[in-house]
């Protein structure tokens, strides 16, 4: 029986998986188009899936036995495969339109702040409207809004943005002892929140920050620093005590602006040699934020297509080329330092060491170096 | 050569009537600084940055300005807006400070067609020309457009 294997057929693709396997996890055997997009499925999670509905897909046939199709969409990231399964993902229209179908629910209530989010980038939200979403909105009515809240002194809860995937309570659930926030009320008021306002206090906490699909979780130590794109992604490990240490830096110059874990190209986790997901600590995610504290293993692969990988140089040489020197014999003269003139990335201002989002205090107006009316009058 | 073309005449006589009929056409040149010429609507000129009917600046540093542009000219630094600021910043995250490096713009207009606020516009002004290189560097106090309200205030 255990070495008994399922022949699925996703989209004409054939794939042989153990029984049990969900077709989720069959198509990303496959991968590619094929895969359905998930929002609440994590496959690091126990539990979790079967709530978004925006990995719906078509059984064409429902096993060797019964070949009867199955009478509805179904959820792929809850249903098992069965012995000769045909299922239809993207060759179906009807899961196509089921998808743009959700696609417009999850929006409903979810604002137009990609501009402000510090999500946008990496937003599964985001991927999800740009493929499978309408252009325009056809809800007339007033969204749902929440406050922001603070959860600890490390996590900023924007409920306005929550999408209601459960993930991060499975992640408190599966990952720390004791879970200190979950959902509170029903229907369209349920929220992510902690109970009475309590601050989210433990060690792998943060990690919540790395599961949420959208911008309701954010790291507060990144806030408004800086747009993901232009940080460079390098993967870095440390030797930790309480976790494996492995993790994603997004630097800007040698400046670290935030620590996550490093991600899959279905932004889940990556898995350890072992098995075990590579969750990290809050230390490692917080506290770290220098270049000495990591030993750097590489830039991280990003996709070409991805927004991330924008503006990125491979193979860029660190420090002056020496070629001009060699054709023109001497060093070339210097017209302009930038640095001299240009108000943004001031050595004063260390934006990746300020704790929390920067504020109109920490750029002090002496600070500047005078507006270009000014420089002009100096240059006449 | 024929003898009529040995003489010359004839062959100075008509470039001279050319010359001569060109003083009772259409000049093609304005005298500039009186006289300026109509811009195109499509016109790409210096950027500005816009502000909301209160004043408030509707630019929120999202970065896709930066993102669109080919020359890489635009560079930012965002902060978050404080309670008590509301009427400065339209959104709850703004642009601290804002540059664009003129020596590098190659007036696309990519930045203008990436914005999502609105908040950034190429106008119809002509990019002014200095003897120094620092004078290219544009901060975000010189391309605000002024504030309607102080504006009409002050006058």
């Amino acid at each position: 029986m255990s070495d008994q294997k399922f022949k699925v057929t996703i989209d004409n693709i054939t794939v042989e998986v153990a029984p049990g396997t969900t077709i989720v996890q069959a198509a990303r055997l496959i991968g590619g188009d094929v895969v359905p997009p998930t929002m609440c499925y994590y496959s690091k999670l126990e539990g979790s899936g079967g709530k978004c509905r925006t990995c719906l897909v078509e059984v064409s046939k429902g096993s060797e036995k019964d070949p009867r199709p199955m009478p509805k969409l179904v959820a792929s990231c809850r249903t098992t495969v069965m012995d000769g399964m045909e299922v239809k993902s993207i060759t179906s229209d009807k899961v196509l339109d089921a998808r743009k179908g959700v696609t417009e629910f999850l929006l409903l209530n979810h604002p137009l702040d990609c501009p402000v989010c510090d999500q946008a980038g990496e937003c599964d939200l985001q991927n999800l409207s740009y493929e499978h979403g309408a252009a325009s909105t056809r809800y007339d009515f007033k969204r749902r809004t929440f406050e922001k809240e603070d959860i600890g002194p490390y996590i900023q809860l924007h409920m306005t943005r929550c999408i209601l995937c459960y993930r991060c309570v499975y992640t408190a659930n599966q990952l720390t002892d004791k879970r200190e926030h979950g959902v509170l009320d029903r229907g369209d008021h349920s929220a992510i929140s902690t109970c009475i306002g309590k601050a989210l206090d433990n060690e792998f906490i943060g990690n919540v920050i790395d599961v949420c699909p959208v911008g309701a979780l954010t790291d507060k130590t990144f806030r408004f620093k800086n747009r993901v794109w232009f940080t460079k992604p390098v993967d870095a490990h440390r030797d930790c005590p309480t976790c494996s240490g492995r993790v994603r830096l997004w630097m800007r110059g040698d400046e670290v602006f935030r620590v996550t874990a490093r991600k899959d190209e279905y932004g889940e986790v990556e898995s350890l040699e072992n098995g075990k997901t590579a969750w990290i600590c809050n230390t490692c995610r917080f506290e770290k934020k220098e270049t000495k504290d990591w030993v750097i293993e590489g830039p991280t692969k990003v996709n070409r297509h991805s927004v991330i990988s924008q503006g990125h140089y491979v193979n860029a040489v660190n420090g002056q080329p020496k070629l001009i020197n060699d054709v023109i014999g001497k060093d070339p003269k210097l017209l302009l330092d930038i640095h001299k003139i240009s108000d943004v990335n001031r050595p004063e201002i260390d934006l990746s060491q300020i704790e929390g989002p920067a504020h109109s205090d920490d750029f002090l107006p002496n600070q500047s170096t005078g507006t270009m009316k000014q420089i002009g009058k100096l240059g006449e | 050569m024929t003898f009529g073309e040995k003489i010359y005449i004839p062959a100075i006589m008509k470039g001279l009537s050319i010359t001569l009929g060109h003083i009772f056409k259409k000049k093609a040149t304005v005298s500039y600084p009186e006289q300026k010429r109509p811009f195109s609507p499509v016109f790409r000129g210096l950027h500005v940055l816009n502000r909301d009917e209160e004043g408030r600046e509707r630019c929120t540093a999202c970065g896709l300005c930066a993102l669109a542009c080919p020359a890489e000219a635009i560079t930012m630094e965002a902060a978050e807006r404080k309670p008590g600021e509301e009427n400065l910043y339209r959104e709850e995250k703004y642009a601290a400070k804002y540059e664009i490096n003129m020596l590098r713009c190659i007036f696309c207009g990519f930045c203008e067609e990436a914005c999502p606020k609105d908040a950034i516009y190429l106008s119809e002004t002509v990019m002014p020309a200095n003897y120094t290189r620092k004078y290219f560097i544009y901060k975000k106090e010189d391309l605000l457009i002024p504030h309607p309200k102080k504006q009409e205030s002050a006058q």
